[in-house]
């Protein structure tokens, strides 16, 4: 049942991958093929293999039950919310609590979580930005901590070799 | 001779500090990495891809780092087989069968120590079969054009799904599915936006990096989700006890013949197209049982039963880097992976990465050899150390993973539109994997598509709008054979594989090598 439903999806996605395909402007410099044909090939394969599955499905997997479909939906829209928190509330805040969050549905204590969750962001954060310098979303906490990092590099910046790029400058 | 010379140049670029540092970072991780269950070759390799990236590194420095946690991934899988019985990635299934129970007999330290070597020989001589095989494949395949190379496109999607695949029209979708979503974005050759539906976000295409990272690395932390607390939770399982850790010689001795044969079939398994690390070491350990099994004691904790298929994931480990390298079109998960790595660093790959761009592909060769004995030297005596690392509970692991896998994609892209798609990702291959879709046709599809379709249509081009071209050539009819060939022999005597592959394990979650 589960590869028929899946079938009719994909046979759905195929028509409306045709059909949006035809309506790619052609624009009046164009080869021998144009940009429309292979689209349209691969919805051909597309519609094809889906038709397939309606006519010979595979016996049904073994679904999770609604209550653990739910579980990767909420932790789906957790992520969904992190990832618009970012740029607002720089990197430690929003990491702290999804990771936190993800640690308890995955078994972790509440009070457990909290702790695994704040060393999770502070370690990503410590590493990937004040060790190897990415560029991550930052806010008052994250510039005082670059700062600190900074003014210790500057300590050292008085010798005769110039200090290693602890905490990069600005992105 | 010539090869030799390369070679040599190879390891001046190797040789520095840099170089060597990242290689052995990249085998520690690796190992990590392979150890842990849940984390593989290819979505460790995937996390680390948008890293290496943001770091700013260079095209072989990227790439030393990156090959050498692929070959780490591969000697680490063998560490959880052995002690938990839960293979850290799907090459490392056949060892469970006798690693395991040479574990439960006391013998962990020294099945841990031995799978090391086979590793290590199987691994070494593989290096040398890509040293040698690669730049004869690239003289053929200079003789190819447009036509040639959408027919061998075509090949490796057809193939893909291995002999051992089980529903090819789902291997086929897969293959659309991601051909479709590399379509989106402006068309290359004549500047229009296709299938962007107006969001400008979208007229640059979708980076297959984030395809990557949200199908590999993000869809696992659901699988763990869905998991969590059933017997297939794999954190209530207490560790075995490790013992002696260095092997008798002897018992080393007894071993050899048994590496020697399981390496060059693990070798011919990785170069050819639609086999794999996973399938290397299944053959390799069922030709092994046929030929020394006489007293029947594969399965109960024999030696020879864990030398053979860790020699043999480790020589089509280095086998699978031969088509990658020599014709730009990966056979396996982790090297349409690596390929990405290529892509991400503006380097074509293919038979003109030998001659433009001969530093990256001996400097990896050479960093190849390099790796392979930092990771003899880490698994034997650290061995317990690695042993450790399984300690480290999914519930901490999986959440690390995630956050990680996003702030690689931040680096790369600074905007909440590129992590939503990523997380979009990760929904779609939890669904995907539950429906038994293969998700490495998807990631080849976003990665090869332009360059397949830009073939195609030059090949039209050409010929001034005949499409009969495709199949104009001797080269492309023989392509177009193997590729339907190897379509459609799974269909036939798929099934029967995949039953004996699984005959003595239940399917563990974890994404093909």
């Amino acid at each position: 049942m589960s590869d028929r439903i899946f079938g009719g999806i994909g046979l759905v996605l195929a028509i409306i991958y045709a059909w949006a395909a035809a309506g790619i402007q052609e624009s009046f410099l164009t080869d021998e093929v144009g940009p429309k044909v292979f689209p349209w090939i691969i919805a051909t394969i597309l519609g094809l293999s889906s038709a397939w599955f309606l006519i010979k499905p595979d016996p049904d997997p073994e679904w999770p039950t609604w209550g653990r479909v739910a579980e990767i939906g909420l932790a789906a829209l957790v992520l969904v919310i992190y990832a618009e928190a970012l740029p607002a509330f720089g990197f430690l805040l929003p990491t702290a609590v999804a990771s936190g969050y993800l640690t308890w549905r995955l078994g972790s204590k509440p009070v457990e979580s909290v702790v695994i969750g704040v060393v999770t962001a502070l370690g990503i954060y410590l590493i990937f930005r004040s060790l190897l310098g990415l560029s991550l979303p930052r806010e008052g906490m994250e510039l005082a901590i670059d700062g600190f990092f900074s003014s210790l590099g500057d300590l050292f910046a008085s010798d005769p070799e110039p200090a290693p790029a602890t905490a990069p400058q600005g992105d | 001779m010539e090869t030799l010379s390369n070679l040599g140049d190879g390891f001046l670029i190797a040789m520095t500090w840099q170089n060597l540092f990242l290689a052995l970072m990249g085998c520690f991780l690796g190992t990590i990495m392979g150890a842990l269950p849940g984390l593989g070759p290819s979505n460790g390799v995937a996390i680390l891809i948008p890293l290496a990236f943001t770091l700013g590194l260079g095209a072989t420095p990227s790439l030393i780092l990156l090959t050498s946690v692929y070959y780490g991934a591969m000697y680490g899988g063998r560490i959880s087989s052995i002690l938990l019985n839960i293979p850290g990635d799907e090459p490392a299934m056949m060892t469970c069968l006798d690693g395991y129970p040479m574990a439960q007999k006391g013998r962990a330290g020294e099945a841990l120590a031995l799978s090391g070597v086979a590793s290590f020989v199987g691994a070494f001589f593989a290096t040398w079969g890509l040293v040698l095989l690669a730049p004869q494949l690239v003289k053929v395949a200079l003789l190819f054009g447009p036509a040639e190379y959408f027919a061998l496109f075509t090949l490796a999607f057809a193939t893909l799904g291995g002999i051992a695949a089980t529903n090819q029209a789902k291997s086929a979708f897969a293959a659309a599915l991601g051909l479709g979503l590399a379509m989106v974005g402006v068309d290359t050759q004549t500047g229009v936006p296709r299938l962007t539906f107006g969001e400008v976000h979208l007229y640059d295409g979708i980076d297959f990096l984030i395809a990557i990272v949200g199908l590999f690395a993000l869809s696992e932390v659901f699988v763990f989700l869905e998991h969590r607390g059933t017997d297939r939770d794999i954190s209530t399982k207490p560790p075995t006890e490790v013992g002696k850790i260095i092997p008798s010689w002897s018992l080393i001795r007894s071993c050899i013949p048994t590496m020697g044969r399981t390496t060059v079939l693990g070798f011919i398994a990785g170069v050819l197209p639609g086999a794999g690390a996973s399938l290397g070491s299944f053959i390799s350990y069922s030709m092994e049982k046929r030929l020394v099994d006489k007293d029947k004691t594969f399965g109960t904790g024999d030696p020879r039963g864990v030398a053979a298929p860790e020699a043999g994931n480790n020589a089509a480990a280095g086998g699978a880097l031969v088509p990658m390298l020599a014709l730009g079109v990966p056979g396996s998960g982790t090297t349409a992976v690596l390929l990405a790595v290529l892509l991400a660093l503006n380097i074509t790959p293919g038979p003109l990465l030998f001659t433009q761009n001969p530093d990256v592909v001996w400097g990896l060769i050479a960093a190849l050899f390099i790796g392979n004995f930092m990771l003899l030297a880490m698994n034997i005596p650290m061995v317990g150390l690695f042993t450790r690392v399984l300690l480290v509970p999914p519930r901490i692991l999986m959440p690390i993973v995630a956050m990680i896998s996003f702030v690689g994609i931040y680096g790369i892209s600074g905007s909440p539109f590129e992590l939503l798609m990523m997380v979009g990702f990760g929904v779609m291959g939890w669904v995907l994997r539950k429906l038994d879709v293969p998700l490495v046709p998807v990631i080849l599809g976003t990665l090869l598509g332009n360059e397949m379709e830009v073939n195609f249509r030059r090949a039209v081009e050409i010929s001034n709008g005949d499409y009969s071209v495709l199949i104009g050539s001797p080269l492309a009819i023989g392509l177009w054979t193997v590729a339907i060939v190897g379509f459609i022999l799974p269909i036939v005597i798929g099934g029967r594989i995949k039953r004996r592959m699984h005959m003595s394990r239940d399917e563990e979650g974890s994404i093909s090598d």
